[in-house]
This record gives structure tokens, sequence and C-alpha cells, in this order.
């Protein structure tokens, strides 16, 4: 499964010695890990929200863009949802081409995608309470340099 | 019966994030939770909620099948 999304914390390790495990012909994994940031103590923890089938789905769409824009060999995307502690992972993406290019690029791309429009709801606990964050310019400059 | 989900702040503002609603389109569905919650029924309406049905985006009207799931997504915060 190229794209899943998990309740409990992961260890990014594991993921990238599974996603490496028997290529022949794969020159070039690039791999990206996002980490819960604690503000100085302003965010105790997120909480992430998905739409389970349809979140999978519009990722999925955008890892099959990314497949073909960067003629990638393979991808995997692994997000958390629900509470995420700061320190903890929240997303892992992998990629996996013949160079290094195309795999460091598709990387840079998927991010920027997940980080801007994929269908994530994300709340931020803080010492003054909860409130929604919605995707910052610069996520969405970020993303339209792909456009 | 149609299946309404909410997402993020719609599902506070609402105090629910899952319900039965019985409606064959879409404005009959609106018009039911507007009964019940004028004030969700007008965030439902607002600028960057978008509508699924079924997992499907849609705009504007859309016919309910019997077992319809209609989901309402504020704008998304990316991951």
């Amino acid at each position: 499964m190229r794209v899943a999304l998990t309740n409990a914390p992961f260890e990014p390790g594991a993921l990238v010695t599974a996603f490496c495990a028997g290529r022949q012909e794969t020159g070039a994994v690039a791999t990206f890990v996002g980490l819960a940031r604690a503000e100085a103590g302003a965010a105790a923890a997120l909480e992430l929200e998905a739409y389970p089938g349809f979140t999978e789905r519009a990722i999925g769409e955008i890892v099959d863009q990314a497949v073909s824009r960067f003629g990638l060999q393979d991808v995997r995307v692994t997000h958390r949802v629900g509470r995420v502690e700061p320190g903890e992972a929240i997303v892992f993406v992998a990629t996996a081409a013949a160079h290094r290019r195309e795999a460091f690029e598709a990387c840079d791309f998927l991010m920027d995608y997940l980080k801007s429009r994929a269908p994530f709801w994300k709340k931020e606990h803080g010492p003054e309470g909860a409130r929604w964050i919605e995707p910052t310019d610069r996520d969405r400059t970020d993303a339209e340099r792909w456009d | 019966m149609a299946r309404v989900l909410l997402f993020g702040r719609l599902a506070d503002q609402a105090g629910w994030r899952d319900r039965e609603v019985a409606a064959a389109d879409l404005a009959s569905l609106r018009r039911a939770l507007a009964i019940e919650d004028p004030a969700l029924a007008e965030a439902l309406t607002a600028p960057g909620v978008q509508v699924a049905v079924d997992k499907t985006l849609v705009r504007g009207e859309a016919v309910l099948g019997e077992r319809a799931e209609v989901a309402f997504l504020p704008p998304m915060s990316g991951g």
C-alpha cells in the first residue's frame, strides 16, 4: 500500500529499511520525515483529523501524479492521525527512482502538496486552549512552485 | 437516510460529527439541518466549505441515494 494513515506512533528508520529492501534497479531513495514541533511550549500537542477513505484517495491521486511526472519506481506515504506529541513523527515520505534528482524532486513535490492541500484538519492544543490551523502563505507559495 | 459527517471546526461548532438525516437531496438536507441549528446551516455554506457525497466532491446540488454519505469539509489544513 502506497498511502497509509496511522493512529499509532511510527519509527521512521524501520520504514526506510522496509522501503529500501529488495531493490535491484533503484539507484536512489529520498526520504522526508516531518516531526511535531513544541513551539517553545505553545504547542502541547497536535490533533490531526482525516476523512478515512477520502484522505487516502486524495493523497493517492497526487502520488500517481508524482509517479508519472518524475518517473518514480515506488512511493510510500505514511501519515499520523489523532493526537501527536512534540518530537513524534507526523509524516514519512519515501520515493524510489533510478537516479537521485527525480527522487529528491518528487519527495519535495509530495511534501508541498501534503502541507498545503491534503485533506487533514489540524488542531493545536496549547496553554491558551485549542485552535484550528490552516496552511500558511509559505505553504501555499511552496505548493505553487509545481503548478 | 443520509449519513452526515462533519470535520474540523464544523464538528466543534455543531457538537456532533456523525448523524443520520432523512433527505433525498442536498438542498433538503441543508433545510433539515437549518431547522435545528441555523448557525450550523449557515456555516456549511461558507466560502471554502466543500461537500463530498459518497467520498466524491460535488458542486452545487446533488441527489442522495438511500444510504448516501454526505461530508462537509472545512478548509483543509494540510498535514
